[in-house]
């Protein structure tokens, strides 16, 4: 159930305003990073973490997914494997071609 | 939702309704009248490629050059009549009138989850296939680069395929506000001890259909929306460098890929396949253990391959495009998944045949469809393999094989089943029954006639002959032995379409008769049949919302005392 | 009769279809958005060079962009922390605060599109930029259909907070969730774009 009490609610709060504070440090980092020159590889990965952070927090605190129902659960495994099988499938399928 | 339904006003009961009911019979009819269009499209296409010389006859005077078809137009043609066919025909006469109809029925819900989003579907379906046939009046006429649009062909294609782009974003979302209504109509909706073992088949395969539509077809949407990029504002997604047409180089910046185009499209269309079949599946199932009087043989061998078959059809879609030279490691990883894929339609198969082992069928009409449907989609799963392996593939592709193989799958398949169910249902929806007499003629010249125009294309497609040419094959040497095999499947087409008057005119003498007044003739045991009125009551479906005591298929159980108990029969 | 579970939640799943309808959606952008990131590692992978996002594009004015967003998250969620705690004025303080910063976001745009117009950068300049515009302005037009619903539960929808309170906070959630996807995707195409 979503009902919450307002106690709960308070502990929220705090808890979005922590996920902000985070929020606006890692987009500052993930800025100075790119900064840097470090070639591509290393700055793509970095910047996919950071990205990838960055969104769970959102998704599980603001979208309250850490704490979703099963249903939902659910749903989101099967699409992120479709989304997972979209975005690699084709590419290797281009990069297995690039070596014939 | 207004639940009072005595004050309702033209608009909100016929155009704006809520009810899932009203807005399953505008897509039944809508869908119904797009099919009827695609196939005269068809008919056209035919006596061109039967006739090469002559002028079309009735529709020549609308194509002036003296009533001969120019090849744009045949491209045209062929192109709208698997868009309109697919897209505008079968999808929504499946999933929009059927699932609609139907799905809250068979679950116990009194509506859609969604009753506003669902209306806004259906126009959105509405205005989607309006925009789709515009293309015919625009300068140039409808898209002709295919129903596959592939680039960069489409890309400098005529303003049809702009137009064609533009009604296929409609399309899309109207498919998605329906599969989002689905999912959640089943997930939320489903009555009191209708957990989900105990769902109909047809509620399965709609649930899963649903799945397919809402995950595959959104990279349709990004690469539709790529393409009218490049052709509105002439960017080069799938545009490689250095394209020249007729000897002159295009602007483009280039540096694109057609492959790119292919991947997305396919990502939506392999699974679109099985939203094509798994409808009629469940159709079928239902017809099947309802005039055999007997449970289905192996409800749950019959799920888990629906779901199985669902998910394994997004991992296999590159077997359309074996010829791009992806390389043997995909090659194979696509010939695998696609060998794979094709076991759980055999274990569906498999246990529809099973279930008619030593049943007393009962050969009515819808009946009759269903076992049509049988034979007739295992020679178009059989005649697939061939194309699931890239060696035979390379051979065949493009052929009048590959025509031949998926107008099994969908026009002697789920056509038929879509056929069965409207003859099984029909009772319901309208509380009269349909002439057994003219249901059997429509059934047996439908069999023959559809098995007159795709057989032979079999045997064109091994012969070499090319899907795409606009004179049947004329001018290639290798075709000469099988060209006199296309006047027999343009006659049979034109009796296939005579047939339908069989059909029509059966829906008009049904429509005009007197009512039954049985609730539910065929003894059925599912909630759409044990727990409504026919036609069901307006907006809420039920007097009583019922209650589900036991599984969908408990027909002639031991002890009872009538060959069928309903789900919602105490126990 | 009503349709069930349009405000309580059903038993066994402990979901309101509303909230289960929303997720659907954003599942169905998710392989919206996949399609689009899809069709941009496709193609960068496959050309021959490709140029630094950053040497084209304004990256202190999409880092300003990127926290316009944030903070609109933020005052979303807290919009919606607000009802629950029945304090309906600072609901509408923190609803109006998320629009003004999306239009914040969206004037940035503005500029952004503008300044590469005047430099002759357009769509079809090269597929950088082709993708950037396309993917960039869907977003766009993300955010501009949240604008208009947020603006409806804060003028001429709040009346429902008045007639059914549960079921008007249960909207909130859903708009929230899908501002929060908004978000979301903007924390991707950031980088993608700008960054590398």
């Amino acid at each position: 159930m979503s009902e919450y009490t307002p106690e709960e609610i308070h502990h929220h709060v705090k808890t979005y305003v922590m996920v902000f504070v985070a929020l606006a440090a890692l987009t500052i980092i993930t800025v100075s990073i790119s900064y840097l020159d470090l070639g591509v590889l290393p700055a793509v990965t970095l910047a996919l973490i950071v990205a990838s952070i960055k969104g769970s927090l959102v998704a599980c605190y603001f979208m309250h997914l850490i704490s979703e129902k099963v249903t939902i659960y659910w749903t989101l495994l099967v699409t992120l494997a479709f989304f997972l099988v979209l975005m690699f499938v084709p590419l290797s399928t281009m990069l297995v071609q690039a070596k014939v | 939702m207004s639940t009072d339904y005595h004050k309702e006003s033209f608009f909100t009961k016929y155009i704006w309704s809520t009810d899932h009911k009203i807005i399953g019979l505008q897509y039944g009819i809508t869908a119904l009248l797009w099919l009827l269009f695609g196939f005269i499209l068809m008919m056209i296409m035919r006596y061109q490629l039967a006739y090469p010389e002559s002028p079309i006859p009735i529709v020549g005077a609308l194509l002036g050059d003296g009533g001969l078809l120019p090849p744009e137009m045949y491209n045209s043609l062929g192109a709208m009549h698997g868009t309109i066919m697919i897209f505008l025909g079968v999808v929504p006469l499946a999933f929009g009138a059927f699932g609609n109809y139907f799905l809250p029925l068979q679950i116990g819900a009194i509506d859609m989850a969604f009753p506003k989003l669902n209306a806004t579907s259906y126009w959105m379906y509405f205005v989607g296939s309006v925009v789709m046939v515009t293309g015919f009046f625009v300068p140039g006429g409808a898209a002709n680069s295919g129903w596959t649009s592939y680039p960069p062909l489409s890309n400098i294609a005529t303003t049809g395929q702009t137009v064609w782009l533009c009604g296929m974003v409609f399309l899309i979302t109207s498919s998605l506000l329906g599969s989002i209504n689905i999912l959640a109509t089943v997930i939320q909706l489903r009555t009191e001890g209708m957990n989900w073992m105990r769902l109909p088949i047809f509620v399965w395969v709609q649930f899963i259909t649903a799945f397919l539509l809402l995950l595959a077809f959104p990279p349709l949407e990004a690469a539709s929306v790529l393409q009218l990029m490049d052709r509105l504002a002439g960017t080069s997604f799938f545009m490689p460098s250095g394209l020249v047409v007729s000897g002159v180089a295009l602007s483009n910046a280039g540096g694109g890929s057609p492959l790119l185009w292919q991947h997305l499209f396919w990502f939506l269309a392999h699974p679109e396949v099985y939203v094509l079949i798994l409808p009629a599946f469940g159709i079928v199932v239902e017809v099947i253990a309802n005039n055999t009087r007997k449970p289905i043989w192996g409800y749950k061998s019959i799920v888990y391959a629906v779901v199985f078959l669902g998910f394994m059809s997004f991992i296999v879609w590159a077997h359309h495009m074996f010829i791009t030279g992806m390389g043997t490691s995909m090659s194979s990883f696509f010939q695998t998944t696609t060998m794979i894929i094709s076991i759980p339609s055999v274990v569906i198969l498999t246990a529809l045949f099973m279930s008619l082992w030593g049943a007393s069928i009962r050969y009515n009409t819808p009946m009759l469809f269903a076992l049509g449907f049988l034979p007739m989609f295992g020679i178009g799963g059989l005649t697939g393999l061939p194309l699931g392996l890239a060696a035979a593939d390379i051979y065949l592709h493009d052929t009048y094989y590959v025509i031949g193989h998926f107008h099994y799958v969908v026009a002697p398949g789920t056509i038929f089943a879509l056929f069965a169910g409207i003859y099984y249902w029909f009772p319901k929806m309208t509380g009269k029954r349909m002439n057994e007499t003219l249901g059997k003629l429509h059934f047996f010249f439908s069999l023959i006639f559809m098995n007159g125009v795709f057989l032979p294309m079999m045997a064109q497609g091994l012969a070499g002959v090319s899907r795409r040419l606009w004179d049947g094959g004329e001018m290639y040497a290798h075709a000469a032995g099988v060209l006199y095999l296309n006047e027999v499947m343009s006659i049979s087409a034109w009796l296939l379409g005579m047939t339908q008057i069989f059909f029509i005119v059966n829906m008009i003498i049904s429509l005009m008769s007197k009512k039954t007044g049985e609730s539910n003739p065929w003894g059925a045991t599912t909630l759409d049949w044990s727990a409504t009125t026919s036609p069901p009551l307006g907006h809420g479906n039920f007097e009583v919302v019922p209650t589900v005591y036991r599984g969908p298929y408990e027909y002639s159980v031991p002890g009872a005392d009538k060959d069928f108990t309903p789900q919602n029969e105490k126990v | 009769m009503d349709i069930p579970f349009t405000v309580k939640e059903r038993p066994d799943t402990g979901l309101y279809n509303g909230k289960l309808g929303i997720w659907l959606f954003l599942a169905s952008e998710v392989m919206l958005f996949g399609g689009l990131f899809s069709a941009y590692v496709f193609l960068r992978t496959g050309a021959e060079s490709w140029p630094v996002g950053s040497d084209i594009l304004n990256v202190p004015m999409a880092t300003l962009n990127t926290m316009f967003l944030i903070t609109s998250s933020v005052t979303m969620v807290m919009s919606w922390a607000s009802l629950k705690l029945n304090d309906f004025g600072k609901f509408k303080m923190y609803l109006g605060f998320t629009i003004l910063l999306a239009f914040g976001f969206l004037v940035v745009k503005y500029f952004e599109y503008t300044a590469k117009f005047e430099h002759h950068l357009y769509p079809s300049t090269n597929n950088f930029l082709g993708i950037y515009f396309t993917m960039t302005g869907l977003h766009v037009l993300h955010v501009v259909g949240g604008i208009i619903v947020i603006f409806y539960f804060l003028v001429p929808g709040n009346k429902m907070w008045q007639s059914d309170p549960d079921r008007f906070v249960n909207r909130i959630e859903i708009v929230g969730l899908y501002w929060h996807f908004v978000d979301l995707v903007w924390i991707f195409l950031f980088p993608v774009f700008y960054l590398l």
